[in-house]
């Protein structure tokens, strides 16, 4: 293969070759590669553009934490997926990747312009630009705007895959397989725990596999690894999740997981899950997540080929790979020494170590002075050469707060090391503290507000021996036990020291193009500028400057900007503050948040029983709440108002039948439900006798409608209560609300029962007559079931319960039978109805019919801010009750006052035009904004029957006001209204008591 | 997720629950007997607490009963959970997790 394959060594499979695909061109890998380490591999390190500059940017890292290669990758044009880190991305035989945020190449890309007048668009370059002429932000910012935005395109089909939902529960869930997550899990398993582990990567093991030094009990540290994996693999209470990264976590110890299951698989089976959300609640958390080098911020280290060293390392002992010919390392500590010697032994040149620190000493530094590397002390860096690959470096020798240039050293790659930072992501997201500890110059985990606990690196606990001793302890702890598992390691150990902040430059200044945050290309300048610019609060600076803001969440960038704003504030970093860390640790799908709930599942669906039937009648449904209902029933070519004006004559001259299932029913039984309907409903409800049935208001306690419906009384201790449909489920907890808590004296109950019946509402004159053949036990005459009248008999042989009331205003039934019976008795009553001209009609009609009655719908005349004399129901009230749900409120005088918007009808002069409805209305016409608003127009239609337009509208002092011409206010001109009367049609009532 | 624990079905998840707001604000007996601001405090007024607080909550998903709960605001852990009725519980102030 090529020259940057290492002779040996490596997990990666060598006896297979695999081709893969990337920006058009073809590549060979091993299995076992991630696509960063095949294309370092070939020797490719200019991988993607920044954000902001469109500099061309190289791979910064081996994990996750990578800020600059994102890619897309795609298997076809469904499954494109933007915004992968290619350190993450495992190869399989003809992987297609692509690079980002360049045209039309990679090597030459138009907007590297932006570079040049990046002195225009530093920190804040938003707030401070795009602000006149205000013409141009349509034409001209807007469009520029969103074409820089973002980073990757979006896939533009609907994602064919699968993703699946699981829950899970655990006594010691361990997050991070590495040394101390090893250690922990094995510690609680022995201990007889139900263990969970997961780990990010396609193979658990941590920094343990890219680690070909450090023995543990006379194995290798890869070897280790292998027991303990065969190990745990055989314990049945303990469960092993790779490529799963633990993004979030919640209160209660609750964790979200994401399994990748089939991002590795070249040709995944097609019924198999892409991705799996786990949502794993653990009586103990050990968090294992280890620790992320720092990069050291210096001018120009951001060229490709400039790369942490512990990348390098990995890439070379985990994938084989070499990243370059001659390296320049530049580091802060010692591991460095480590990353360099290892490169040394594979034959890459190193150039020179430039070592931050004025003293070095230890083995590591040893082993390199004696393999003849030179060694630099109290080195910075001020500046780099090469444009899209790294061709030197320049030094210079720090003395006391001066910098002097030392020289400039041709090398292909700069790795770099400023330490290590914990990560102490979910630590932090589980509300734990964080406290600075000076000896590391890092924040670890503090006070622990969840039942957590962190092991080994991520909360500065170093090395490998010092790392399982911790992990098992603290695993055993978590599993409620103590250990004596102990383990005999041989390692090279290693000084904490670090480098926080910009390394130091000639003349104090922060140097040119020296980068802080990567991805979202913000410089040592940029956050000087803010700090200028009077940010202090770290909150505001992130925010001001969006250090730490894209997708990588400041992993590499945030305690250098912390340092670095410290530093420029002279202030200690811990009295600088620090930024909060959120889910998700790093990027999740929607897909696997989504799961199952899509296409037919997003939402669950109700259905009346007598939903087939409308449908094959071709009519058109609605949703109202989760409920599907049928709005119209169009016949040849009808549109909805053809259909809806044949529909309402229908039923005011013949008959109608209408599926009002979803209206909501509670049974209120027992000897204290009168007693409990009468502290409820506003309505008196005692003298209401056995067969009949009443209009009921409910209110809140602050006097305004709630809620509507019939209330019949079944017996002397059964109440048939109706709601609206979309009151159903908080009617019902409204009622129990006051009957557990506050009324626990009454001795009543409730269920719910708008499953259980079928409504079915027969509406028109000829209405009895349809009936009359189909029931039996019942007397349905007038005489003997007048208007509100409500009956239990037998209809074709099915029980039900017959209700005489009308939301039309015609005479009217509502025939409730058990829902399994719903569709036979619709259909034997339509086939009675047909000699009558019956028609089935929907919602809009039902709408339109009672609006001309001026009946009211909760929700759409009503807005909250409605007492019941507002929309003219006063009438309902029970006055001499002494006290009801809302009555002292209503009591209140500006419930009374004159003004208060009122329902009332309105009329217009062209009886074709319908106002719309939300329309406002004004007291005179030509009115110029802001005008005085009186109300507005809260339902309107063309109504057949009356031959024009009607509406009802609520209007301030609305009944004194009938008569009056009002106005509503509209783009084309003031339409004039007059107000009338809420009701419409039949004001006498005759033909509901017909 | 918080896990709640139902003093009649056990520990569950608070998917399965309903809030109800600040606990022990009993209606008045007589509401006609409260002026107008006495009613707006019952009606309106709630605390903000910082710390432990005493509310509401209903098993709507499940046996669908109301019952109390101590819950402090700053953690969300749940520090005891009581039936409506009963007198708010006094802590031992050790706290601690849930």
């Amino acid at each position: 293969m090529t020259q940057f394959r290492a002779a040996k060594g490596g997990r990666i499979d060598r006896s297979s070759a695999i081709e893969f695909e990337f920006d058009g061109q073809t590549y060979k890998a091993h299995p076992g590669d991630t696509l960063a380490s095949a294309l370092l591999a070939n020797g490719v390190h200019l991988v993607g553009r920044s954000f902001k500059y469109h500099r061309p940017r190289g791979l910064l890292a081996a994990g996750a934490e990578e800020p600059n290669a994102l890619v897309g990758v795609w298997r076809d044009s469904a499954r494109y997926t933007p915004n992968l880190r290619a350190t993450t991305v495992e190869i399989y035989p003809g992987l297609k990747a692509e690079s980002q945020n360049r045209s039309p190449s990679l090597k030459f890309d138009r907007a590297g312009i932006n570079g040049l007048f990046s002195r225009f668009i530093g920190a804040g370059f938003y707030y401070k630009t795009f602000m006149w002429p205000k013409t141009a932000w349509k034409s001209l910012y807007e469009p520029t705007i969103r074409e820089a935005a973002g980073l990757g395109r979006a896939p533009t089909q609907a994602d064919p895959d699968r993703y699946s939902n699981r829950h899970a529960h655990c006594d010691v869930l361990v997050v991070g397989a590495g040394a101390a997550g090893l250690s922990a899990a094995r510690a609680a398993a022995a201990a007889g725990a139900r263990v969970i582990l997961c780990d990010e990567q396609a193979e658990m093991g941590g920094s343990l596999l890219s680690d070909v030094h450090t023995r543990i009990n006379g194995l290798t540290a890869s070897a280790w690894v292998a027991s303990v994996l065969q190990e745990l693999k055989a314990n049945p209470r303990v469960t092993l999740l790779a490529r799963t990264t633990a993004f979030g976590y919640f209160p209660h110890n609750h964790l979200g997981l994401n399994e990748k299951l089939t991002e590795h698989v070249a040709a995944p089976k097609p019924d198999q899950p892409r991705e799996r959300l786990w949502q794993v609640r653990a009586a103990e958390v050990v968090l294992a997540m280890g620790a992320i080098e720092r990069p050291l911020v210096f001018p120009g280290n951001d060229l490709p080929g400039i790369l942490l060293a512990d990348a390098a390392r990995t890439y070379l002992q985990r994938y084989g790979v070499k990243v370059g010919s001659v390296v320049a390392v530049v580091t802060a500590h010692d591991s460095a020494y480590q990353t360099a010697l290892d490169l040394h032994a594979a034959g890459v040149k190193i150039a020179v170590i430039a070592d931050t620190r004025a003293e070095v000493s230890g083995d590591l530094a040893a082993q390199a002075w004696a393999a003849g590397i030179r060694i630099q002390h109290n080195s910075t860096v001020i500046g780099t050469r090469g444009k899209l690959r790294v061709t030197g470096i320049d030094l210079g020798q720090v003395s006391g707060s001066n910098v002097q240039p030392l020289e400039s050293i041709a090398c292909d790659t700069i790795i770099m090391s400023g330490g290590w930072t914990p990560s102490v992501h979910l630590h932090s997201q589980s509300r734990g503290k964080l406290v600075w500890d000076e000896s590391l110059s890092a924040y670890i985990p503090g006070q622990t507000a969840e039942r957590t606990r962190s092991v080994g690196s991520c909360r500065g606990i170093f090395g490998i021996a010092a790392s399982l001793a911790d992990g098992t302890k603290t695993g055993a702890e978590a599993a409620g036990t103590t250990s004596s598992i102990t383990y005999e390691v041989e390692e090279t150990r290693l000084a904490n020291t670090g480098f926080i902040g910009a390394l130091p430059q000639p003349g104090g200044k922060p140097g040119d193009k020296a980068f802080v945050d990567w991805q979202n290309d913000v410089t040592t300048k940029d956050l000087a500028l803010a700090m200028r610019e009077g940010f202090e609060s770290v909150e505001h600076v992130k925010r001001y400057t969006t250090n730490g803001m894209a997708t990588d969440q400041g992993k590499t960038s945030n305690m250098n900007a912390l340092a670095f704003l410290a530093a420029g504030l002279d202030k200690p970093i811990p009295a600088v503050g620090l930024t909060t860390f959120r889910m998700p640790y790093t990027p999740v799908t929607f897909g696997s948040f989504a799961g199952y709930s899509r296409g037919e599942l997003f939402d669950p669906v109700r259905r009346t029983a007598i939903h087939d039937w409308a449908q094959a009648q071709g009519a058109v449904f609605e949703d109202v709440g989760a409920w599907k209902r049928a709005r119209y029933f169009p016949r040849g070519n009808e549109d909805m108002h053809a259909a809806v004006d044949r529909e309402c004559v229908a039923v005011r001259q013949n008959c109608g039948i209408f599926d009002a299932s979803t209206l909501g029913k509670i049974e209120v039984v027992g000897p204290d439900a009168a007693t409990f309907l009468e502290r409820l409903y506003v309505n008196s409800w005692a003298n209401l006798k056995v067969g009949q049935s009443r209009y009921g208001i409910l209110c809140r306690e602050d006097g305004f409608v709630y809620d509507d419906g019939i209330i019949a009384r079944l017996a002397e201790d059964r109440f048939h209560v109706t709601t609206t449909t979309g009151g159903a489920a908080r009617v019902y907890a409204f009622m129990e609300d006051y009957l557990q808590t506050e009324w626990s004296d009454l001795s009543v109950w409730l269920t719910s029962i708008s499953e259980q019946y079928s409504v079915i509402a027969l509406q028109g004159p000829a209405a009895r007559r349809v009936l009359e053949p189909l029931v039996t036990g019942v007397d349905v005459s007038a005489q003997a079931l007048p208007h509100m009248g409500v009956v239990s008999g037998f209809i074709c042989g099915i029980p039900m319960r017959l209700f005489r009331v009308s939301f039309t205003g015609e005479l009217g039934f509502e025939i409730n039978v058990p829902s399994d019976y719903g569709r036979a008795v619709w259909e034997a009553i339509y086939a009675s109805g047909q000699p009558h001209g019956i028609v089935p009609y929907g919602t809009e009609s039902m709408h339109v019919l009672r609006a001309e009655k001026g009946y009211i719908i909760v929700g759409q005349e009503t807005d909250g801010t409605m007492t019941p004399d507002d929309v003219g129901l006063s009438w309902a009230i029970g006055k001499t009750k002494p006290d009801f749900v809302g009555k002292r409120s209503l009591a209140r005088s500006s419930m009374h006052a004159k003004d208060r918007k009122q329902l009332v009808g309105l009329r217009t002069q062209d009886p074709k035009l319908v106002l719309e409805e939300g329309a406002q209305i004004v007291d005179s016409p030509g009115q110029k904004a802001p005008m005085r608003l009186i109300g507005h127009v809260t339902s309107s239609y063309h109504s057949a029957v009356l031959g024009h337009s009607i509406a009802l509208a609520v209007v301030r002092g609305g009944r004194a006001r009938v008569g009056q011409t009002l106005y509503v206010p509209m783009p084309t001109g003031d339409i004039p209204v007059i107000v009338t009367s809420t009701v419409f049609y039949d004001s006498e009532g005759a033909k509901l008591h017909g | 997720m918080l896990l709640i624990q139902c003093p009649y079905c056990g520990p569950r998840p608070e998917l399965e629950f309903a809030y109800g707001g600040q606990a022990h604000i009993a209606r008045p007996l007589k509401p006609a007997d409260l002026n107008d601001d006495e009613w707006a405090a019952f009606l309106y007024m709630r605390v903000n607490t910082k710390g432990v607080h005493a509310e509401r909550w209903r098993h709507a998903r499940g046996c669908n009963r109301f019952f109390n709960a101590l819950r402090d605001t700053t953690t969300d852990h749940f520090l005891a959970v009581y039936k409506t009725g009963e007198a708010r519980p006094a802590l031992n102030t050790a706290g601690g997790h849930s």
